[in-house]
């Protein structure tokens, strides 16, 4: 089984702890309005293939950086759509000892067996009321929540993660939402926000798409240090 | 040896009482530490105002063009000078080159020409009666080495083929074991090298060196007592061993300082000093006579004395060399053995002073990484390093099984076993010159005159890889032989003219004698091959059928970039060229050793070289020491490192593979945590295959160009260049340049 791919990082360091192997998977079903991956939206659009064994071969190579801390993460796109190929390299880097991580919106199936073969789940909470959620996702929450259920039922470590952009939600109030939402969750080990950047407009227009938020400014570093801050001030996980 | 109750007063061991042996002193004595950073202290008053003295007269030097005063009428020398004092009453470590501080010295033994140059750019003129005695009477270094050389000497040195020979002022990279003082005493050293001429321990079968041995050691005698002298003018007696943390610093630091007195080399180190002292230190806060706060002030202190140390430089030295660099270069940490390391909390103190007396390009803060050091002190270093981009790296599992576990280095990546190992500086040869050279049939693309002669001029159309390569060979082969030959000379004449006797005093007798080659345009040259042997190249000639420009079709793997097809090629030439230079006999039984390290020449060699088969234009700078060049390392920062990584130090480049490696922040993490985990896990990555060497950047390309534009914003900021730091203010506007277009590793 290969897998379809638009980008592999050897020295990612904000995916998961340490330093990383990330593979950018093809394929999403989200479009959100911030996405600044729109080149893996579509699964025909991979840039190569590459098997489970090429993957370990390549962790192998950069073994001695990764490290104790460090191992490979699955990003994209969603990496959940290419649930087989997934499932292979887990199993084959778990039998490896090797710190395996999904960075996934949870916006997927059959990923029940993969989660038993992952170390960490980075959950991309978009939002997390309905209404916003459609707004930002163009899809409904249900799929998101039944995926969060799986992992809570499951036990697995979450990183939860949200993109903050100025003026949709880029206030106080938000994020004690989204405090409050991860207070009522278990095996919480981080809260993240990441802030909006308009670095991919480029890649917007190159590919004939229309940027949506044209009009919004980069998210300002000062704000979301002090959005972040909110989150810190108490132990989130319960 | 004399046994000394009251200094050596709960001190462990015996071996290194019977004899001169610092390293068995340490370990017998030191105590790791495992922890964390939080003991440590800030700046004391008297250091506060001490310092703030200093950054007065630094700026004020800065405000004059870099040189704030020259002493004029009297010449270098250990004792030549009065004590001189920044602010006598709250200096706790004293002595300064001159009677005042930053003011340079005149040093004349290496040459006249250079000297007198180097005044008259800064606006002063050497006494008459100075001058005219000092010419009268002497000949220099400059004056025995210009007797000596060879017409195809001249002609590559004219050319720049070899470059930067320590011909006119002093070789450098020499380190005194400073530590001796310390701890057995002026007295019982010069007691020892006394026994040394007094029997035929010392003589050999060489009449030559029989003399010249014996001469010396009479030479080393009386600089030990000079530099009694010296320090007994700041009120020390010396000839004894120091009792306490202070005196142990003092003591070792008036041995480097006398050799900064004698002599002007170009790196003046000042070997592996912070577990020795920790030592001291240590005793002295057991028996309850220094508190935190005073260790950190004694470490404060020795270190702003190790950032006034300046020598007299000619512009042309500054092209080559810039930002006045001293390379007082402090070595720290490394291991024992597999399991235990030398990290102390001094180890620590000698690292705060970055955050204490803010960033600083001297001394050169050199960490020996070890995959085995405490967990604690790597992530400080990484701390450290993110915060004031002031370390650099060197892998101690590589070469502490060359040098054994008491090596210091010396300059940026030169080891040396302290006290048994000295070096005769070397400077670099052209490597991507060179090969212009062979396909221009010895003769110069720049100058059009025959510099290397007996080399076949190629008229192929299209390189072809076999023919260009074995030319390359032939020429490799010339220029190694040229070259040795110029070391030998130069080294003979210093010796002869400009010896270093304190610095050689601090030397066993029977010292062992490392002569470096090095290598410059090292990542061209590779490239160059690889687009000759993998695309198409074809000469542009000039009507004297010389090679000026080259047209490249189809692309070709480049260095940097973890591709067997052109790392191979670079592997190869390095050892080929090595091999090339070891064939030769070497003046006073050295043995040679290779760098890849330009420090800052890459930019004035790449100046001086024409446009190279890899598509560098003509008198672009070459990436620095063994970086892939500028841009070229484009698959990512690992394979970056990978590449350099695969370049052998053992038996091949056993002087240094410098590398320079810049990151932005982001690219290491989002949390200042995980940038500092992330770094450390970098280093041990780089480090376990074998690395030798790395200068830590973690900034943004922006903030350079920002500090290039305004540099009033950012006084302090400092950057490591190539095997050391320098202000970036002090660059000029073609090296800030050259350092912006490195490539700076972001986050794709």
């Amino acid at each position: 089984m290969l897998g379809k791919i638009t980008d592999i990082e050897t020295m990612g360091s904000a995916d998961g702890p340490g330093v990383r192997l990330v593979l950018f998977l093809s394929g999403c079903k989200l479009r959100c309005l911030y996405c600044h991956n729109p080149e893996t939206w579509l699964m025909k659009n991979f840039k190569r293939t590459i098997s489970s064994a090429e993957v370990l071969n390549l962790y192998n190579k950069y073994k001695g950086y990764y490290g104790k801390h460090g191992g490979v993460t699955f990003s994209g796109g969603e990496p959940l759509l290419q649930s087989e190929f997934v499932l292979e390299t887990c199993k084959l880097l778990k039998e490896n000892n090797i710190h395996v991580a999904l960075d996934t919106s949870g916006v997927a199936e059959n990923y029940e067996e993969i989660l038993d073969y992952v170390d960490l789940v980075i959950l991309d909470v978009k939002a997390v009321e309905k209404f916003e959620y459609k707004k930002i996702t163009g899809r409904d929450i249900s799929e998101f929540n039944a995926f969060l259920e799986v992992c809570q039922k499951k036990n697995k470590p979450l990183w939860l993660r949200q993109v903050i952009v100025p003026g949709l939600n880029d206030d106080k109030e938000h994020v004690e939402k989204l405090k409050n939402f991860a207070s009522k969750l278990k095996n919480v080990e981080r809260v993240e926000l990441l802030g909006y950047h308009s670095m991919a407009k480029k890649k917007y227009l190159e590919m004939g798409l229309k940027y949506r938020l044209e009009e919004v400014e980069d998210m300002d570093k000062t704000k979301l240090k002090q959005l972040q801050n909110l989150l810190e001030n108490k132990k989130i996980t319960r | 040896m004399n046994n000394f109750k009251d200094a050596w007063k709960g001190f462990k061991g015996t071996d290194w009482k019977d004899s001169i042996n610092v390293s068995d002193f340490i370990i017998n004595n030191f105590k790791e530490y495992k922890g964390d950073d939080s003991f440590l202290r800030a700046l004391t008053k008297k250091t506060q105002r001490v310092w703030k003295k200093c950054e007065k007269l630094l700026e004020k030097e800065t405000k004059n063009g870099g040189c704030l005063d020259v002493e004029t009428k009297i010449l270098s020398g250990i004792t030549a000078f009065g004590p001189g004092y920044v602010d006598k009453d709250n200096e706790v470590i004293v002595g300064l080159q001159t009677d005042a501080p930053l003011k340079r010295i005149v040093n004349m033994y290496g040459g006249t020409k250079i000297a007198l140059k180097a005044l008259e750019a800064h606006g002063y003129k050497l006494h008459e009666d100075t001058h005219k005695h000092f010419t009268t009477y002497r000949k220099t270094h400059n004056d025995g080495v210009f007797d000596a050389y060879t017409p195809s000497i001249r002609r590559a040195r004219s050319n720049g083929l070899l470059t930067g020979l320590p011909d006119g002022y002093g070789r450098g990279r020499i380190i005194g074991d400073y530590r001796r003082i310390a701890l057995y005493g002026i007295d019982n050293l010069i007691e020892n090298k006394k026994l040394d001429l007094k029997g035929d321990s010392i003589d050999c079968a060489d009449i030559e060196e029989n003399i010249r041995i014996r001469e010396e050691v009479s030479e080393q005698i009386r600089a030990l007592e000079a530099i009694k002298t010296m320090a007994l003018s700041y009120g020390f007696d010396i000839s004894r061993p120091a009792e306490n943390a202070r005196e142990a610093i003092q003591w070792t630091y008036f041995g480097y300082l006398a050799g900064a007195k004698e002599n002007n080399g170009a790196a003046t180190s000042i070997g592996r000093n912070s577990t020795f002292f920790d030592i001291f230190i240590e005793r002295d806060i057991k028996n309850g006579i220094l508190t935190e706060e005073e260790a950190q002030e004694l470490i404060d202190q020795y270190v702003i004395k190790l950032r006034l140390i300046r020598h007299l430089r000619t512009p042309e030295y500054d092209e080559l060399f810039a930002g006045d660099p001293t390379w007082v270069t402090e070595t720290i940490a490394g291991m024992v053995d597999e399991k235990k390391s030398f990290t102390t909390k001094t180890s620590f103190r000698m690292l705060h002073t970055l955050i204490n007396l803010t960033p600083s390009a001297e001394p050169n803060l050199t960490v020996l990484w070890a995959d085995g050091l405490p967990e604690n002190f790597k992530k400080f270093c990484a701390k450290i390093s993110i915060l004031t981009d002031s370390i650099q790296y060197e892998g101690d599992d590589t070469m502490r099984p060359i040098y054994g576990n008491d090596y210091a280095i010396a300059c940026c990546v030169s080891a040396m076993k302290q006290g048994k190992q000295m070096q005769f500086f070397g400077a670099r040869c052209n490597l991507a010159k060179s090969l212009l050279y062979a396909i221009n049939g010895g003769v110069d693309e720049k100058s059009g005159k025959l510099v290397v002669e007996g080399l076949e001029k190629n008229t192929q159309e299209i390189l072809t890889y076999a023919k260009v390569r074995k030319a390359y060979s032939e020429m490799l082969k010339k220029i190694a032989k040229i070259y040795v030959d110029a070391n030998n000379i130069i080294h003979y004449m210093h010796d002869k003219y400009a010896y270093e006797a304190s610095q050689m005093a601090l030397h066993d007798t029977k010292v062992e004698r490392l002569m470096a080659f090095g290598v410059a345009g090292f990542s061209c040259a590779v490239d160059s091959l690889s687009a000759i042997k993998y695309a198409k190249v074809k000469p542009i000639r000039n009507e004297q059928g010389i090679a000026i420009d080259f047209e490249i079709k189809g692309d070709f793997p480049k260095f940097g970039n973890d591709d067997d097809r052109v790392d191979k090629l670079a592997q190869e030439l390095v050892q080929e060229f090595f091999d090339c230079i070891n064939a030769h006999k070497l003046y006073r039984n050295a043995k040679a050793t290779l760098s890849l390290l330009t420090i800052t020449s890459n930019v004035v060699y790449g100046k001086k070289t024409g446009a190279t088969p890899d598509g560098r234009k003509a008198g672009v700078a070459f990436a620095p020491g063994a970086n892939p060049m500028h841009g070229r390392d484009c698959t990512g920062a690992l394979n970056s490192l990978n590449s350099v990584a695969k370049i052998k130090y053992k038996g091949c480049c056993q002087d240094g593979v410098s590398n320079t490696f810049s990151i932005v922040p982001t690219a290491l993490g989002n949390s200042v945590n995980d940038q500092i985990e992330n770094l450390v896990s970098i280093l041990d990555g780089y480090f376990i295959q074998g690395a030798q060497h790395i200068n830590v950047n973690v900034l943004n390309r922006e903030l350079l160009i920002d500090a290039m534009n305004n540099p009033w914003k950012y006084p302090n900021l400092t950057i490591r260049v190539s095997g050391y730091a320098v202000n970036f203010n002090k660059l000029d506007r073609a090296h800030q340049e050259e350092v912006i277009a490195r490539t700076f590793h972001e986050k794709r």
